[in-house]
Protein backbone atom coordinates (compact mmCIF):
# COMPACT_ATOMS: atom_id res chain seq x y z
CA UNK A 1 0.00 0.00 0.00
CA UNK A 2 1.22 3.33 -0.91
CA UNK A 3 1.84 5.51 2.01
CA UNK A 4 -0.52 8.31 0.66
CA UNK A 5 -3.39 5.49 0.82
CA UNK A 6 -2.67 5.27 4.65
CA UNK A 7 -3.17 8.65 5.11
CA UNK A 8 -6.01 8.51 3.58
CA UNK A 9 -7.66 5.76 5.71
CA UNK A 10 -6.04 7.36 8.90
CA UNK A 11 -7.67 10.61 8.58
CA UNK A 12 -11.52 8.85 7.90
CA UNK A 13 -11.49 6.64 10.59
CA UNK A 14 -10.12 6.44 13.93
CA UNK A 15 -6.46 5.36 14.17
CA UNK A 16 -7.13 2.10 15.79
CA UNK A 17 -9.79 1.07 13.16
CA UNK A 18 -7.18 2.12 10.08
CA UNK A 19 -4.99 0.07 11.71
CA UNK A 20 -6.91 -3.15 12.38
CA UNK A 21 -7.91 -3.16 8.50
CA UNK A 22 -3.98 -2.51 7.60
CA UNK A 23 -3.33 -5.55 9.91
CA UNK A 24 -6.43 -7.34 7.81
CA UNK A 25 -5.61 -5.45 4.26
CA UNK A 26 -2.12 -7.94 4.79
CA UNK A 27 -4.57 -11.23 3.66
CA UNK A 28 -6.23 -12.08 -0.27
CA UNK A 29 -8.34 -9.85 -2.16
CA UNK A 30 -10.59 -10.90 -4.52
CA UNK A 31 -9.88 -13.78 -7.58
CA UNK A 32 -8.88 -16.65 -7.34
CA UNK A 33 -10.07 -19.84 -5.81
CA UNK A 34 -10.80 -18.40 -2.01
CA UNK A 35 -13.79 -16.58 -0.56
CA UNK A 36 -13.18 -13.89 1.81
CA UNK A 37 -16.63 -13.92 4.02
CA UNK A 38 -17.08 -11.06 6.31
CA UNK A 39 -20.12 -11.41 8.28
CA UNK A 40 -22.08 -10.39 11.44
CA UNK A 41 -21.28 -12.62 14.72
CA UNK A 42 -24.55 -14.74 15.50
CA UNK A 43 -24.67 -16.16 12.14
CA UNK A 44 -20.92 -18.03 12.73
CA UNK A 45 -21.94 -21.32 14.10
CA UNK A 46 -24.79 -21.69 11.05
CA UNK A 47 -21.64 -21.03 8.21
CA UNK A 48 -19.97 -23.79 10.36
CA UNK A 49 -22.29 -25.94 8.45
CA UNK A 50 -22.93 -23.95 5.39
CA UNK A 51 -19.38 -23.90 4.10
CA UNK A 52 -19.04 -27.85 4.33
CA UNK A 53 -22.23 -28.35 2.49
CA UNK A 54 -21.34 -25.73 -0.14
CA UNK A 55 -17.99 -27.30 -0.38
CA UNK A 56 -19.57 -30.54 -1.36
CA UNK A 57 -21.63 -29.43 -4.10
CA UNK A 58 -20.18 -28.86 -7.74
CA UNK A 59 -19.65 -25.43 -7.54
CA UNK A 60 -17.92 -25.25 -4.49
CA UNK A 61 -15.40 -27.73 -5.26
CA UNK A 62 -11.61 -26.75 -4.30
CA UNK A 63 -13.07 -23.00 -2.67
CA UNK A 64 -11.48 -22.51 0.73
CA UNK A 65 -12.52 -19.30 2.89
CA UNK A 66 -11.40 -16.70 5.24
CA UNK A 67 -13.64 -16.10 7.75
CA UNK A 68 -14.12 -12.86 9.69
CA UNK A 69 -17.51 -12.47 12.44
CA UNK A 70 -17.84 -9.17 14.24
CA UNK A 71 -20.35 -6.43 15.49
CA UNK A 72 -22.51 -6.08 12.01
CA UNK A 73 -21.27 -2.04 12.47
CA UNK A 74 -17.63 -2.70 13.01
CA UNK A 75 -17.68 -5.59 10.44
CA UNK A 76 -19.44 -3.08 8.00
CA UNK A 77 -16.57 -0.27 8.73
CA UNK A 78 -14.03 -2.60 8.72
CA UNK A 79 -14.77 -3.40 5.27
CA UNK A 80 -15.06 0.20 4.32
CA UNK A 81 -11.73 1.03 5.60
CA UNK A 82 -9.91 -1.36 3.34
CA UNK A 83 -10.35 -5.27 4.56
CA UNK A 84 -10.64 -7.15 1.80
CA UNK A 85 -14.29 -9.13 1.40
CA UNK A 86 -15.90 -10.72 -1.37
CA UNK A 87 -19.01 -11.80 0.34
CA UNK A 88 -20.75 -9.32 3.12
CA UNK A 89 -23.64 -10.48 5.50
CA UNK A 90 -24.75 -8.11 7.81
CA UNK A 91 -27.67 -7.71 10.68
CA UNK A 92 -28.51 -3.98 9.64
CA UNK A 93 -29.80 -2.84 5.53
CA UNK A 94 -28.06 0.28 6.82
CA UNK A 95 -24.53 -1.51 7.16
CA UNK A 96 -24.90 -2.80 3.43
CA UNK A 97 -26.00 0.45 2.63
CA UNK A 98 -23.24 2.49 3.94
CA UNK A 99 -21.14 0.04 1.35
CA UNK A 100 -23.16 0.91 -2.22
CA UNK A 101 -22.05 4.68 -2.54
CA UNK A 102 -17.96 4.09 -1.78
CA UNK A 103 -18.93 1.47 -4.97
CA UNK A 104 -18.11 -1.48 -2.66
CA UNK A 105 -21.10 -3.04 -3.30
CA UNK A 106 -23.44 -2.64 -6.52
CA UNK A 107 -26.29 -0.41 -6.36
CA UNK A 108 -28.43 -3.19 -7.39
CA UNK A 109 -27.79 -5.74 -4.58
CA UNK A 110 -31.18 -5.73 -3.42
CA UNK A 111 -32.83 -6.55 -6.73
CA UNK A 112 -32.89 -10.50 -6.40
CA UNK A 113 -36.33 -12.19 -5.63
CA UNK A 114 -35.47 -12.35 -1.86
CA UNK A 115 -34.15 -8.48 -2.12
CA UNK A 116 -30.80 -8.94 -0.90
CA UNK A 117 -32.13 -11.07 2.42
CA UNK A 118 -30.22 -14.49 2.90
CA UNK A 119 -31.85 -14.88 6.00
CA UNK A 120 -35.53 -14.18 8.63
CA UNK A 121 -35.89 -14.17 12.20
CA UNK A 122 -38.16 -12.75 14.69
CA UNK A 123 -37.73 -10.72 18.14
CA UNK A 124 -38.56 -13.18 21.15
CA UNK A 125 -38.19 -13.22 24.80
CA UNK A 126 -35.85 -15.23 25.97
CA UNK A 127 -37.14 -16.14 29.42
CA UNK A 128 -36.38 -18.69 32.67
CA UNK A 129 -37.50 -22.10 31.41
CA UNK A 130 -41.03 -22.25 32.28
CA UNK A 131 -41.37 -18.60 32.04
CA UNK A 132 -41.67 -18.02 36.22
CA UNK A 133 -42.45 -14.22 35.79
CA UNK A 134 -45.63 -14.89 33.18
CA UNK A 135 -43.79 -12.74 30.68
CA UNK A 136 -45.72 -13.07 27.31
CA UNK A 137 -46.33 -9.86 25.98
CA UNK A 138 -44.94 -6.43 25.88
CA UNK A 139 -46.47 -4.36 28.46
CA UNK A 140 -44.99 -7.09 30.55
CA UNK A 141 -41.51 -6.05 30.44
CA UNK A 142 -42.40 -2.85 31.70
CA UNK A 143 -43.87 -4.08 34.89
CA UNK A 144 -41.90 -2.73 38.08
CA UNK A 145 -39.51 -5.21 38.88
CA UNK A 146 -39.39 -6.91 35.66
CA UNK A 147 -35.33 -7.42 34.98
CA UNK A 148 -34.69 -7.08 31.60
CA UNK A 149 -31.55 -7.16 29.47
CA UNK A 150 -31.08 -6.47 25.88
CA UNK A 151 -27.76 -5.44 24.44
CA UNK A 152 -26.92 -1.50 24.35
CA UNK A 153 -28.75 -0.31 21.45
CA UNK A 154 -26.44 2.18 20.14
CA UNK A 155 -23.67 -0.23 20.07
CA UNK A 156 -25.36 -3.35 18.49
CA UNK A 157 -27.57 -4.26 15.57
CA UNK A 158 -29.39 -6.97 17.36
CA UNK A 159 -30.67 -4.30 19.74
CA UNK A 160 -31.98 -1.61 17.45
CA UNK A 161 -34.31 -4.92 15.94
CA UNK A 162 -35.17 -5.42 19.45
CA UNK A 163 -36.30 -1.97 19.95
CA UNK A 164 -37.91 -1.17 16.51
CA UNK A 165 -40.07 -4.46 17.67
CA UNK A 166 -41.24 -2.78 20.88
CA UNK A 167 -41.86 0.44 19.16
CA UNK A 168 -43.94 -1.04 16.27
CA UNK A 169 -45.37 -3.14 18.25
CA UNK A 170 -47.00 0.01 20.73
CA UNK A 171 -47.95 1.53 17.28
CA UNK A 172 -49.81 -1.70 16.31
CA UNK A 173 -51.47 -1.72 19.96
CA UNK A 174 -53.05 1.79 19.14
CA UNK A 175 -50.76 4.06 20.92
CA UNK A 176 -49.35 7.55 19.34
CA UNK A 177 -45.78 7.48 18.09
CA UNK A 178 -44.89 9.74 21.57
CA UNK A 179 -46.42 7.09 23.66
CA UNK A 180 -43.94 4.50 21.95
CA UNK A 181 -41.28 6.67 22.94
CA UNK A 182 -42.25 6.73 26.77
CA UNK A 183 -42.78 3.08 26.29
CA UNK A 184 -38.85 3.01 24.82
CA UNK A 185 -38.24 4.77 27.88
CA UNK A 186 -39.92 2.92 30.83
CA UNK A 187 -38.38 -0.36 28.73
CA UNK A 188 -34.86 0.40 28.80
CA UNK A 189 -35.63 1.72 32.79
CA UNK A 190 -36.10 -1.83 33.45
CA UNK A 191 -33.13 -3.04 31.92
CA UNK A 192 -30.39 -4.48 34.66
CA UNK A 193 -27.53 -4.50 32.39
CA UNK A 194 -26.94 -3.43 28.06
CA UNK A 195 -23.60 -5.17 27.08
CA UNK A 196 -22.18 -4.35 23.74
CA UNK A 197 -23.44 -7.25 21.58
CA UNK A 198 -26.31 -10.06 21.83
CA UNK A 199 -23.22 -12.54 22.61
CA UNK A 200 -22.83 -10.65 25.66
CA UNK A 201 -26.15 -10.14 26.39
CA UNK A 202 -26.96 -14.31 26.07
CA UNK A 203 -23.92 -14.86 28.14
CA UNK A 204 -25.20 -12.16 30.54
CA UNK A 205 -28.59 -14.04 30.82
CA UNK A 206 -27.30 -17.79 30.99
CA UNK A 207 -25.06 -17.01 33.81
CA UNK A 208 -28.58 -16.39 35.57
CA UNK A 209 -28.93 -12.57 35.13
CA UNK A 210 -32.21 -10.99 34.50
CA UNK A 211 -35.71 -12.29 33.82
CA UNK A 212 -36.14 -11.74 29.97
CA UNK A 213 -33.61 -11.43 27.05
CA UNK A 214 -34.48 -9.52 24.21
CA UNK A 215 -32.84 -11.38 21.50
CA UNK A 216 -33.14 -13.43 17.80
CA UNK A 217 -35.53 -16.25 17.37
CA UNK A 218 -32.30 -17.85 15.60
CA UNK A 219 -30.27 -17.69 18.68
CA UNK A 220 -33.07 -19.02 21.02
CA UNK A 221 -33.38 -22.12 19.04
CA UNK A 222 -29.99 -23.69 18.96
CA UNK A 223 -30.03 -22.31 22.86
CA UNK A 224 -32.95 -24.06 23.75
CA UNK A 225 -32.05 -27.09 21.51
CA UNK A 226 -28.15 -26.83 23.62
CA UNK A 227 -29.96 -27.42 27.12
CA UNK A 228 -29.54 -24.10 28.52
CA UNK A 229 -32.35 -23.52 31.02
CA UNK A 230 -34.49 -21.28 28.98
CA UNK A 231 -37.40 -21.49 26.91
CA UNK A 232 -38.62 -18.25 24.86
CA UNK A 233 -41.63 -16.54 23.65
CA UNK A 234 -42.27 -15.20 20.01
CA UNK A 235 -44.48 -12.05 21.16
CA UNK A 236 -48.24 -11.53 19.37
CA UNK A 237 -46.17 -8.70 17.75
CA UNK A 238 -43.17 -8.71 16.88
CA UNK A 239 -40.62 -7.26 13.82
CA UNK A 240 -39.52 -9.37 11.13
CA UNK A 241 -35.47 -9.60 11.17
CA UNK A 242 -34.21 -9.40 7.46
CA UNK A 243 -30.64 -10.00 7.55
CA UNK A 244 -28.95 -9.03 4.03
CA UNK A 245 -26.03 -10.12 2.03
CA UNK A 246 -24.41 -9.05 -1.10
CA UNK A 247 -21.57 -9.93 -3.29
CA UNK A 248 -18.71 -7.30 -3.03
CA UNK A 249 -17.86 -5.67 -6.39
CA UNK A 250 -14.80 -3.39 -5.49
CA UNK A 251 -11.62 -4.75 -7.27
CA UNK A 252 -14.14 -6.78 -9.46
CA UNK A 253 -16.68 -9.81 -8.35
CA UNK A 254 -15.29 -13.14 -7.37
CA UNK A 255 -17.47 -15.40 -9.41
CA UNK A 256 -16.64 -18.17 -6.46
CA UNK A 257 -18.49 -15.83 -4.09
CA UNK A 258 -21.52 -15.66 -6.50
CA UNK A 259 -21.92 -19.07 -6.39
CA UNK A 260 -21.46 -18.88 -2.55
CA UNK A 261 -24.33 -16.63 -2.47
CA UNK A 262 -26.31 -18.72 -5.41
CA UNK A 263 -25.52 -21.72 -2.70
CA UNK A 264 -27.23 -19.94 0.17
CA UNK A 265 -29.93 -18.65 -1.69
CA UNK A 266 -31.01 -22.01 -2.40
CA UNK A 267 -32.99 -24.66 -1.37
CA UNK A 268 -30.58 -26.82 -0.17
CA UNK A 269 -28.76 -23.79 1.61
CA UNK A 270 -31.82 -22.52 3.29
CA UNK A 271 -32.86 -25.88 4.70
CA UNK A 272 -29.51 -25.49 6.23
CA UNK A 273 -30.47 -21.88 7.37
CA UNK A 274 -33.76 -23.33 9.17
CA UNK A 275 -31.77 -25.80 10.93
CA UNK A 276 -29.82 -23.75 12.26
CA UNK A 277 -32.79 -21.69 13.39
CA UNK A 278 -33.06 -19.07 11.10
CA UNK A 279 -36.39 -18.52 9.24
CA UNK A 280 -35.63 -19.27 5.60
CA UNK A 281 -36.48 -16.70 2.65
CA UNK A 282 -37.88 -18.86 0.25
CA UNK A 283 -41.80 -18.92 2.18
CA UNK A 284 -42.83 -22.63 0.77
CA UNK A 285 -39.32 -23.67 3.00
CA UNK A 286 -40.60 -22.21 6.28
CA UNK A 287 -41.50 -25.09 8.84
CA UNK A 288 -44.74 -23.22 10.87
CA UNK A 289 -44.42 -26.11 13.40
CA UNK A 290 -40.66 -24.39 13.90
CA UNK A 291 -41.47 -21.08 12.62
CA UNK A 292 -44.97 -20.02 13.60
CA UNK A 293 -46.25 -16.90 11.96
CA UNK A 294 -46.85 -14.22 14.92
CA UNK A 295 -50.60 -13.00 14.29
CA UNK A 296 -49.10 -9.38 14.18
CA UNK A 297 -45.36 -8.91 12.34
CA UNK A 298 -44.73 -6.44 10.67
CA UNK A 299 -41.23 -5.07 8.88
CA UNK A 300 -38.39 -2.63 9.10
CA UNK A 301 -39.86 -0.70 5.96
CA UNK A 302 -43.09 -0.27 7.22
CA UNK A 303 -41.44 1.73 9.83
CA UNK A 304 -40.06 3.92 7.49
CA UNK A 305 -36.84 1.37 6.71
CA UNK A 306 -33.36 1.60 7.97
CA UNK A 307 -31.99 4.50 7.22
CA UNK A 308 -34.81 6.49 8.17
CA UNK A 309 -34.86 4.93 11.51
CA UNK A 310 -31.27 5.07 12.40
CA UNK A 311 -31.59 8.67 11.67
CA UNK A 312 -34.65 9.03 14.04
CA UNK A 313 -34.13 6.90 16.62
CA UNK A 314 -30.18 6.35 17.02
CA UNK A 315 -28.61 9.26 15.86
CA UNK A 316 -26.24 11.72 17.72
CA UNK A 317 -27.52 13.57 18.98
CA UNK A 318 -30.79 13.83 18.67
CA UNK A 319 -32.28 10.03 17.94
CA UNK A 320 -35.18 9.55 20.43
CA UNK A 321 -33.45 6.56 21.83
CA UNK A 322 -29.82 8.17 22.01
CA UNK A 323 -31.81 10.87 24.35
CA UNK A 324 -33.11 8.59 26.31
CA UNK A 325 -30.03 6.45 26.78
CA UNK A 326 -28.06 9.98 27.62
CA UNK A 327 -30.25 10.40 30.19
CA UNK A 328 -32.29 13.41 27.93
CA UNK A 329 -35.33 11.70 28.27
CA UNK A 330 -37.83 11.56 25.33
CA UNK A 331 -39.28 14.65 23.93
CA UNK A 332 -42.57 15.97 24.28
CA UNK A 333 -44.78 15.93 20.82
CA UNK B 1 22.61 11.11 19.70
CA UNK B 2 21.60 8.26 17.87
CA UNK B 3 20.27 7.09 20.72
CA UNK B 4 17.88 9.53 21.00
CA UNK B 5 17.00 10.22 17.79
CA UNK B 6 15.96 6.59 18.16
CA UNK B 7 14.31 6.88 20.82
CA UNK B 8 12.00 9.91 19.32
CA UNK B 9 11.36 8.21 16.45
CA UNK B 10 9.76 5.57 18.30
CA UNK B 11 7.80 7.47 20.64
CA UNK B 12 6.57 9.37 17.80
CA UNK B 13 6.00 6.44 15.59
CA UNK B 14 4.23 4.27 19.13
CA UNK B 15 2.83 6.77 20.75
CA UNK B 16 2.96 10.27 19.83
CA UNK B 17 1.43 10.06 16.01
CA UNK B 18 -1.91 7.96 17.24
CA UNK B 19 -1.98 10.33 20.23
CA UNK B 20 -1.68 13.24 17.63
CA UNK B 21 -4.55 11.85 15.14
CA UNK B 22 -6.76 10.66 17.95
CA UNK B 23 -6.50 14.82 19.55
CA UNK B 24 -6.68 15.93 15.59
CA UNK B 25 -9.96 13.50 15.32
CA UNK B 26 -11.79 14.97 18.25
CA UNK B 27 -12.05 17.90 16.78
CA UNK B 28 -13.64 16.92 13.68
CA UNK B 29 -16.81 18.49 14.51
CA UNK B 30 -15.44 21.67 16.09
CA UNK B 31 -15.83 23.10 19.26
CA UNK B 32 -19.31 22.98 19.84
CA UNK B 33 -19.63 19.61 19.28
CA UNK B 34 -16.20 18.24 20.98
CA UNK B 35 -18.14 20.23 24.13
CA UNK B 36 -21.52 18.53 23.34
CA UNK B 37 -19.94 15.19 23.07
CA UNK B 38 -18.19 15.37 26.76
CA UNK B 39 -21.19 16.92 28.42
CA UNK B 40 -24.02 14.98 27.77
CA UNK B 41 -25.24 13.60 30.78
CA UNK B 42 -24.48 9.85 30.35
CA UNK B 43 -20.98 10.72 29.23
CA UNK B 44 -20.69 12.42 32.51
CA UNK B 45 -21.86 9.58 34.63
CA UNK B 46 -19.49 7.52 33.30
CA UNK B 47 -16.74 9.83 33.33
CA UNK B 48 -17.48 10.58 37.25
CA UNK B 49 -17.69 6.78 37.88
CA UNK B 50 -14.85 5.86 36.26
CA UNK B 51 -12.91 8.26 38.42
CA UNK B 52 -14.45 7.21 41.52
CA UNK B 53 -14.00 3.54 41.22
CA UNK B 54 -10.06 4.08 39.75
CA UNK B 55 -9.54 6.16 42.99
CA UNK B 56 -11.01 3.60 45.32
CA UNK B 57 -8.89 0.87 43.33
CA UNK B 58 -5.77 2.94 43.47
CA UNK B 59 -5.67 3.30 47.11
CA UNK B 60 -6.96 -0.92 48.11
CA UNK B 61 -3.73 -1.44 45.74
CA UNK B 62 -1.42 0.51 47.58
CA UNK B 63 -2.03 -1.30 50.85
CA UNK B 64 -2.98 -4.54 49.96
CA UNK B 65 -0.25 -4.52 46.87
CA UNK B 66 2.46 -3.33 49.78
CA UNK B 67 1.13 -5.85 52.01
CA UNK B 68 1.57 -8.83 49.40
CA UNK B 69 5.16 -7.25 48.48
CA UNK B 70 6.17 -7.09 52.19
CA UNK B 71 5.02 -10.74 52.68
CA UNK B 72 6.45 -11.91 49.69
CA UNK B 73 10.14 -10.17 50.45
CA UNK B 74 10.58 -10.58 54.11
CA UNK B 75 8.47 -14.01 55.08
CA UNK B 76 9.97 -17.33 54.22
CA UNK B 77 7.08 -19.30 53.41
CA UNK B 78 6.58 -23.02 51.90
CA UNK B 79 4.91 -21.96 48.53
CA UNK B 80 6.27 -18.20 48.05
CA UNK B 81 7.69 -18.80 44.35
CA UNK B 82 4.28 -20.18 43.55
CA UNK B 83 2.44 -17.27 45.12
CA UNK B 84 5.28 -15.16 43.72
CA UNK B 85 4.39 -16.16 40.46
CA UNK B 86 0.18 -16.15 40.26
CA UNK B 87 0.97 -12.14 40.96
CA UNK B 88 1.54 -11.86 37.59
CA UNK B 89 -0.95 -14.02 35.94
CA UNK B 90 -3.62 -11.03 35.67
CA UNK B 91 -1.60 -9.90 32.99
CA UNK B 92 -1.82 -12.38 31.12
CA UNK B 93 -5.29 -13.55 31.19
CA UNK B 94 -7.63 -12.07 28.06
CA UNK B 95 -9.62 -9.21 29.89
CA UNK B 96 -12.72 -10.90 28.70
CA UNK B 97 -12.41 -14.01 30.32
CA UNK B 98 -11.76 -12.28 33.32
CA UNK B 99 -14.76 -11.21 32.77
CA UNK B 100 -16.58 -14.07 31.76
CA UNK B 101 -14.88 -16.31 35.00
CA UNK B 102 -15.91 -13.35 37.64
CA UNK B 103 -19.47 -13.47 36.55
CA UNK B 104 -19.59 -17.29 36.87
CA UNK B 105 -18.12 -17.26 40.32
CA UNK B 106 -19.23 -13.76 42.28
CA UNK B 107 -23.00 -13.70 39.83
CA UNK B 108 -26.30 -15.96 40.22
CA UNK B 109 -25.73 -19.01 40.76
CA UNK B 110 -22.44 -18.15 42.53
CA UNK B 111 -20.68 -21.22 43.99
CA UNK B 112 -19.57 -19.10 46.79
CA UNK B 113 -22.30 -17.61 47.95
CA UNK B 114 -21.62 -14.03 46.85
CA UNK B 115 -23.42 -12.20 44.02
CA UNK B 116 -22.25 -8.88 43.14
CA UNK B 117 -22.63 -8.97 39.13
CA UNK B 118 -24.21 -6.05 37.81
CA UNK B 119 -23.27 -3.71 40.67
CA UNK B 120 -21.06 -1.03 40.70
CA UNK B 121 -18.70 -3.17 43.36
CA UNK B 122 -18.27 -5.37 40.48
CA UNK B 123 -16.74 -2.78 37.92
CA UNK B 124 -14.36 -2.33 41.48
CA UNK B 125 -13.40 -6.21 41.69
CA UNK B 126 -12.64 -6.50 37.78
CA UNK B 127 -10.67 -3.56 37.71
CA UNK B 128 -8.62 -4.72 41.42
CA UNK B 129 -7.95 -8.56 39.74
CA UNK B 130 -6.74 -6.82 36.78
CA UNK B 131 -4.86 -3.98 38.22
CA UNK B 132 -2.72 -6.00 41.19
CA UNK B 133 0.66 -6.51 39.77
CA UNK B 134 1.69 -2.76 39.29
CA UNK B 135 1.80 -2.46 43.20
CA UNK B 136 3.53 -5.04 44.00
CA UNK B 137 5.83 -5.40 40.96
CA UNK B 138 6.72 -1.36 41.40
CA UNK B 139 7.21 -2.40 45.11
CA UNK B 140 9.17 -5.75 45.70
CA UNK B 141 12.30 -4.97 44.13
CA UNK B 142 12.64 -1.74 46.31
CA UNK B 143 12.13 -3.59 49.41
CA UNK B 144 14.72 -6.51 48.27
CA UNK B 145 17.54 -3.50 47.91
CA UNK B 146 16.32 -1.82 51.11
CA UNK B 147 19.21 -2.09 53.45
CA UNK B 148 18.24 -3.52 56.74
CA UNK B 149 20.86 -2.41 58.65
CA UNK B 150 18.75 1.16 58.76
CA UNK B 151 15.88 -1.01 60.90
CA UNK B 152 18.18 -2.67 63.07
CA UNK B 153 20.06 0.53 63.88
CA UNK B 154 16.30 2.51 64.28
CA UNK B 155 15.31 -1.05 66.74
CA UNK B 156 18.51 -0.60 68.31
CA UNK B 157 17.47 2.98 69.22
CA UNK B 158 13.99 2.40 70.99
CA UNK B 159 12.03 2.26 68.04
CA UNK B 160 8.98 0.13 68.18
CA UNK B 161 8.17 -1.85 64.96
CA UNK B 162 5.07 0.58 63.61
CA UNK B 163 7.63 3.63 63.74
CA UNK B 164 9.98 1.99 62.12
CA UNK B 165 7.55 1.02 59.26
CA UNK B 166 6.13 4.58 59.73
CA UNK B 167 9.49 6.49 60.12
CA UNK B 168 12.40 4.01 57.93
CA UNK B 169 10.64 1.27 55.67
CA UNK B 170 7.48 3.56 54.21
CA UNK B 171 9.69 6.58 53.16
CA UNK B 172 11.65 4.61 51.04
CA UNK B 173 9.06 2.61 49.52
CA UNK B 174 6.72 6.16 48.74
CA UNK B 175 8.39 6.37 45.36
CA UNK B 176 7.28 2.79 44.31
CA UNK B 177 4.51 2.80 46.05
CA UNK B 178 3.30 6.27 44.08
CA UNK B 179 4.95 4.63 40.14
CA UNK B 180 2.93 1.83 41.25
CA UNK B 181 -0.47 3.52 42.12
CA UNK B 182 0.25 6.07 38.94
CA UNK B 183 0.55 2.69 36.87
CA UNK B 184 -3.14 1.07 38.24
CA UNK B 185 -4.53 4.28 37.91
CA UNK B 186 -3.66 5.01 34.20
CA UNK B 187 -4.61 0.85 33.70
CA UNK B 188 -8.45 1.32 35.59
CA UNK B 189 -8.32 4.61 34.12
CA UNK B 190 -8.82 2.63 30.30
CA UNK B 191 -10.17 -1.00 31.24
CA UNK B 192 -13.01 -2.59 28.78
CA UNK B 193 -13.34 -6.01 28.54
CA UNK B 194 -12.79 -7.09 32.53
CA UNK B 195 -15.97 -4.69 33.10
CA UNK B 196 -17.90 -5.00 30.32
CA UNK B 197 -19.78 -8.68 31.36
CA UNK B 198 -19.62 -8.78 34.62
CA UNK B 199 -20.75 -5.19 35.52
CA UNK B 200 -23.13 -5.43 32.82
CA UNK B 201 -22.38 -1.89 31.06
CA UNK B 202 -25.69 -0.32 32.20
CA UNK B 203 -25.79 3.51 31.89
CA UNK B 204 -25.65 6.05 34.64
CA UNK B 205 -25.07 2.70 36.65
CA UNK B 206 -22.01 0.15 35.69
CA UNK B 207 -21.36 1.74 32.22
CA UNK B 208 -17.45 3.07 32.33
CA UNK B 209 -15.72 5.74 30.12
CA UNK B 210 -14.13 3.06 27.85
CA UNK B 211 -17.10 1.37 27.41
CA UNK B 212 -19.37 4.49 26.35
CA UNK B 213 -16.34 5.43 24.20
CA UNK B 214 -17.26 2.31 22.47
CA UNK B 215 -20.86 2.81 22.27
CA UNK B 216 -20.32 6.01 20.61
CA UNK B 217 -18.07 4.42 17.91
CA UNK B 218 -20.52 1.50 17.67
CA UNK B 219 -23.12 4.11 16.86
CA UNK B 220 -20.75 5.76 14.36
CA UNK B 221 -20.01 8.91 16.41
CA UNK B 222 -16.26 8.95 15.99
CA UNK B 223 -15.21 12.20 16.63
CA UNK B 224 -17.78 12.14 19.64
CA UNK B 225 -15.61 9.07 21.06
CA UNK B 226 -12.17 10.62 20.12
CA UNK B 227 -13.76 13.44 21.99
CA UNK B 228 -14.22 11.76 25.39
CA UNK B 229 -10.91 10.05 24.83
CA UNK B 230 -9.13 13.01 24.36
CA UNK B 231 -10.84 14.03 27.91
CA UNK B 232 -9.59 10.68 29.39
CA UNK B 233 -6.23 11.26 28.30
CA UNK B 234 -5.85 14.13 29.76
CA UNK B 235 -7.13 13.28 33.16
CA UNK B 236 -4.81 10.69 33.27
CA UNK B 237 -1.76 12.81 31.92
CA UNK B 238 -2.74 15.29 34.63
CA UNK B 239 -2.46 12.71 37.70
CA UNK B 240 0.35 10.80 36.37
CA UNK B 241 2.29 14.48 36.43
CA UNK B 242 1.00 15.27 39.80
CA UNK B 243 2.33 11.36 40.90
CA UNK B 244 5.42 12.08 39.42
CA UNK B 245 6.06 15.40 41.00
CA UNK B 246 5.40 14.00 44.33
CA UNK B 247 7.42 10.74 43.75
CA UNK B 248 10.63 12.75 43.32
CA UNK B 249 9.54 15.22 46.00
CA UNK B 250 9.59 12.04 48.22
CA UNK B 251 12.76 10.52 46.84
CA UNK B 252 14.70 14.20 47.37
CA UNK B 253 13.40 14.10 51.04
CA UNK B 254 14.28 10.57 52.19
CA UNK B 255 17.98 10.57 50.00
Amino acid sequence: MAPRTIARVTSRALPVLAASALLAGCGSSSGGKTVALVAYSTPQAAYAALIPAFQATAAGKGISFTQSYGASGDQSRAVLAGQPANVVNFSLTSDMTKLVSPGIVSPSWDAGPTHGFVTNSVVVFIVRKGNPKHITNWDDLVQPGVKVITPNPLSSGSARWNIMAAYGAQLHEGKTPSQADAYLAALLKNTVAQPTSARDALQTFLSGEGDVLLDYESEAIPDEKKGDAISYVIPASTILIQNPIAVVTRGGTNPNAQAFVNYLLSPAGQTIWAQQGYRPVIPSLVNPKVFPTPADLFTIASLGGWTAVTKEFFGTPNGVVTKIEQGQGVSAG
Amino acid sequence: MLGRGALALYLSVLVLLPLAALAAHSLDGGLSAFWQSVTTPEGIAALEFTLVVSVIVVIVNVVFGTLIAWVLVRDDFPGRGVVNSLIDLPFALPTIVVSVVLLALYGKGSPVGIDIALTRSAVGVALLFVTLPFVVRSVQPVLIELDRSMEEAAASLGASPATIVRRVVLPSLAPAIISGAALSFARALGEFGSVLLFAGALPFKTEVSSIYVYNQIENDNLSGAAAVSVVLLAIALLVLAALNVLSRNRSRHVL
